[in-house]
C-alpha cells in the first residue's frame, strides 16, 4: 500500500487567526474548526468549502477511502496542505475500530486518530461500552485518541481520564443537524473536563456552531452542514465566521443573564425622573 | 487518421460521428468494446433529479445532452438496424418517511429554483402512478423529462453503427503509450506497433490518467469511483414499475424486457470491482423498503463497475493543450491531444453532446460553446 506521509502542513494566508489558537496534545492549530470530506457534491467543491472554512484539520473515514486510489486520491488532494486526522467511522464494535485506527497508522503515518465506535444504525450513536476500552487500547498503543462520544459528562470524563487528549461529545445525531440539544450538558463537560472539548456532529447551520463555542467548547466539527448545504463554499464562510464570533465572545466574557431591563444610558440626573429604580 | 482510445459510449460515439463523416477512425479498446463502465451503468438519462447544488455549471450541459437523446437514439436505431430501447415515462422519486420528506423538499425546492419541470406529488398519488411501491410512501416528486436507455444496447448498436460507417474497430488492443513528440501527439503504440495519427481522444474512463505517454501535468484528475447493481427478473406479464424510480439510497430502473436494475453503491475504492455483502445487502434492503414486491423476484445478475470521475464531476471535453486547425495543422505542447473523459455518472446521458462536440472540433478545429467550460485544463492551479 502507498504511504502518504503527513507532514505538518504550512500555516496559509486564510488562516490569519481572529482568535487564540488551539493546542492538543502539544501540536497547536491555527483553526478550531474541525471538517470532514464526506458527502460535497464533488471534489472541488469539497476542496474549496475546505478552505473557505479556514479550517486545518479535515477528517477522512479509513473504511471509505482507499490509499491506492488509481487515480487521484483524497490524500493526494489534501496531503500536505491539511492536518489530515483518520476516523473509523462506520465502525460498530471495538475491535473493528481498534484494527481501523491501527491500518490508518500504517497508510499514513500518523498516530492521531478519532475513535468512533456506533451503536446503532438509526441514530449513529456512540456505543460507550466498545468506545471506553477500545479508546483504553489505542492509548496504550501510543495512538493520540480523540473520542467521539455522548454528550455525557461521566463518558467524557472517563475518557480524559484514560488518556485522550481531547473528548468529542456529540450536539445531536450524525447528519441530522439540530444543533446542540443539551446545552446543559456540554457546560458540564466543560466543567468536569481539563482537556479540549471539540463539539462533533449535529451542527446544523453557523449558529450552531457559534453556540457550541460560547458554551465553552474549544472547537467545532461538521461536515453535513457545509457538504450538504444549498451552497457548500458560502457555508463553510458562514461557519468559519461563526465560529470566530463564538470564540471571541467567549473570550471576551458575555454579561449576565437578568429578568428585567437595564438602560444602557444612565438614567440618574434626568429631569423629572428621581430614579431609574424608583421610576419602575 | 483519428485514433480513439477507449471504445465505451464516448469513444463509440464519437468514432461513428467521425467516420459518418468520412474520416479514417480507429478505436482502439483494452478489452471487449462497452463492456466497462457504458455496461456497468443503469441507463437513467435523469438530468432533473441528479441536477445537485454545487454544479450549476454542468447543468446546461445535461440538460442539452438529454434533449438531443431521443433524436440520437433514432438515428443510432437507423444506423445500426438494433434497438436501443429508449423510455419516455419519466421518473419518480419518492420519499419513505418525515426525515426522507424533508430532505426531498429541499431538492425539489431547489430542482424549482433551477426552472426545472417537476411536480410535488404525496404519497397517494405516488402510489397511483405505481402501485408496487411500498404503502409507507409519504411523498414523491415526477420529473416527466428524465428518461431512460438500454445502455447495452446502446453500446451494441455504437459498435455497428460505427463499424457500417467504415470506422475500424480493434478490441483487446491495449495502447501502450501515447506518442507526444516536439509539441504534438504523434499517434499511440499498440502491440508495439506504432499507429500514426494527426488527433489521438483519449476516452478510456477510469483508466484515462494512467495512459503511458502523457506528460504528467497533462494527466486528467480522473479516478475510479466504484458502483454495485444487480438485476432482478419481474414477471413480463406483469412489471412492478414502469417509471425509473429513485427511493432513498436506491435507484430502480425497469427494463423492457422485464428485467429491474438496481443501483447503485459509490464507493471510492480504486480499482476493485468486487462485489461485496455490505454492497448487496444495501441494494437489497434500501430497493425492498422502497418496493417490497421485489422480495420473490429471481436475480439475474451482479456486478461493479467503475465511474469515471473527474475532481468536480463534470467531464473533461476538448483539447487538452494547443490547437488543432481543420487542415490537420497543430501547434503547442500536446497538439492533437483530445479529451473526452471524467463523465462520471452521466457518461449514457452525455454521449450525444459529448459525440457532437469533439466530432465538429476534429471536424472543424472549432471548439463549440456548450464545451468550453470543460476544458481538461481547468484544474490548473
Amino acid at each position: 500500500m502507498k504511504k502518504a506521509a503527513l507532514k505538518d502542513p504550512p500555516s496559509p494566508r486564510n488562516r490569519e487567526a481572529v482568535t487564540d489558537g488551539l493546542t492538543i496534545a502539544g501540536r497547536d492549530f491555527t483553526s478550531r474548526l474541525f471538517i470532514g470530506t464526506a458527502q460535497y457534491p464533488n471534489q472541488q467543491v469539497m476542496l474549496d468549502a475546505i478552505a473557505a472554512s479556514g479550517a486545518e484539520v479535515v477528517t477522512v473515514a479509513m473504511r471509505r477511502v482507499r490509499l491506492d486510489a488509481g487515480g487521484e486520491s483524497l490524500f493526494d488532494l489534501l496531503g500536505g496542505r491539511y492536518f489530515i486526522l483518520p476516523n473509523t467511522a462506520g465502525c460498530y464494535t471495538a475491535r473493528d475500530a481498534v484494527l481501523t485506527a491501527q491500518l490508518a497508522r500504517e497508510a499514513l503515518e500518523t498516530d492521531w486518530v478519532k475513535l468512533e465506535v456506533i451503536g446503532d444504525d438509526e441514530t449513529l450513536f456512540p456505543d460507550v461500552e466498545q468506545l471506553i476500552p477500545a479508546a483504553r487500547e489505542l492509548v496504550k498503543d501510543g495512538f493520540i485518541v480523540l473520542p467521539y462520544c455522548n454528550d455525557d459528562p461521566v463518558t467524557a470524563k472517563k475518557l480524559e481520564d484514560l488518556g485522550c487528549p481531547a473528548v468529542m461529545p456529540l450536539g445531536a445525531p450524525i447528519g441530522s443537524g439540530m444543533g446542540i440539544r443539551n446545552p446543559y450538558n456540554i457546560r458540564i463537560i466543560r466543567e468536569m473536563c481539563t482537556v479540549p472539548i471539540i463539539l462533533d456532529a449535529g451542527v446544523g447551520t453557523a449558529s450552531d456552531v457559534t453556540v457550541a463555542m460560547e458554551l465553552g467548547c474549544d472547537g467545532v466539527l461538521l461536515n453535513s452542514a457545509v457538504a450538504r448545504a444549498r451552497d457548500p463554499i458560502s457555508m463553510a464562510r458562514a461557519v468559519r465566521l461563526a465560529l470566530e464570533a463564538g470564540r471571541l465572545a467567549y473570550t471576551s466574557g458575555r454579561i449576565p443573564h437578568r429578568l428585567y431591563a437595564k438602560a444602557s444610558s444612565p438614567e440618574e440626573g434626568v429631569i423629572g425622573r428621581v430614579s431609574a429604580s424608583k421610576a419602575r | 487518421m483519428i485514433v480513439i482510445v477507449g471504445g465505451g459510449i464516448s469513444g463509440l460515439a464519437i468514432g461513428w460521428y467521425l467516420a459518418r463523416a468520412g474520416r479514417a477512425v480507429s478505436v482502439f479498446e483494452r478489452d471487449a468494446a462497452g463492456r466497462g463502465a457504458t455496461w456497468a451503468a443503469a441507463g437513467m438519462l435523469a438530468a432533473h433529479v441528479e441536477a445537485e447544488p454545487g454544479e450549476e455549471r454542468l447543468l446546461p450541459l445535461l440538460l442539452e445532452s438529454r434533449a438531443m437523446w431521443a433524436e440520437f437514439g433514432r438515428d443510432l436505431e437507423a444506423a445500426s438496424g438494433l434497438a436501443v430501447d429508449y423510455r419516455d415515462e419519466g421518473t419518480l422519486v419518492v420519499a419513505l418517511d418525515r426525515d426522507d420528506t424533508e430532505r426531498l423538499k429541499f431538492s425539489y425546492d431547489y430542482h424549482r429554483s433551477m426552472g426545472l419541470e417537476m411536480e410535488w406529488l404525496s404519497g397517494a398519488e405516488a402510489r397511483r402512478l405505481e402501485p408496487h411501491l411500498a404503502s409507507g410512501v409519504a411523498a414523491g416528486v415526477f420529473s416527466p423529462l428524465d428518461h431512460q436507455v438500454d445502455n447495452r444496447k446502446v453500446v451494441v448498436a455504437l459498435k455497428a453503427a460505427f463499424v457500417k460507417a467504415g470506422g475500424a474497430l480493434r478490441e483487446h488492443a491495449e495502447v501502450e503509450e501515447i506518442l507526444v513528440e516536439g509539441g504534438a501527439v504523434r499517434g499511440v503504440l499498440v502491440g508495439g506497433e506504432r499507429v500514426e495519427a494527426e488527433a489521438v481522444v483519449i476516452a478510456a474512463g477510469a483508466w484515462s490518467r494512467n495512459l503511458k505517454g502523457l506528460p504528467d501535468h497533462l494527466r486528467p484528475p480522473v479516478r475510479p469511483v466504484k458502483g454495485q447493481m444487480l438485476s432482478l427478473v419481474m414477471p413480463a406479464d406483469a412489471p412492478l414499475l414502469r417509471h425509473v424510480v429513485w427511493g432513498p439510497g436506491t435507484c430502480l430502473v425497469p427494463r423492457k424486457d422485464g428485467r429491474l436494475f438496481v443501483g447503485a453503491t459509490v464507493e471510492e475504492m480504486s480499482f476493485d470491482t468486487n462485489m461485496t455483502a455490505g454492497g448487496v445487502y444495501d441494494l437489497l434492503r434500501r430497493a425492498w423498503e422502497t418496493l417490497p414486491g421485489i422480495y420473490d423476484l429471481p436475480i439475474d445478475e451482479m456486478w461493479a463497475g467503475l465511474r469515471p470521475t473527474s475532481r468536480d464531476d463534470a467531464p473533461l471535453l476538448g483539447p487538452v493543450s494547443g490547437t488543432l486547425t481543420g487542415a490537420g495543422e497543430v501547434v503547442g505542447e500536446a497538439a492533437g491531444l483530445i479529451m473526452a473523459t471524467g463523465h462520471h455518472r452521466n457518461g449514457i446521458l452525455l454521449a450525444p453532446i459529448t459525440a457532437r462536440a469533439i466530432s465538429h472540433y476534429i471536424l472543424t478545429g472549432e471548439l463549440g460553446e456548450d464545451i468550453k467550460p470543460f476544458a481538461p485544463t481547468r484544474f490548473a492551479a
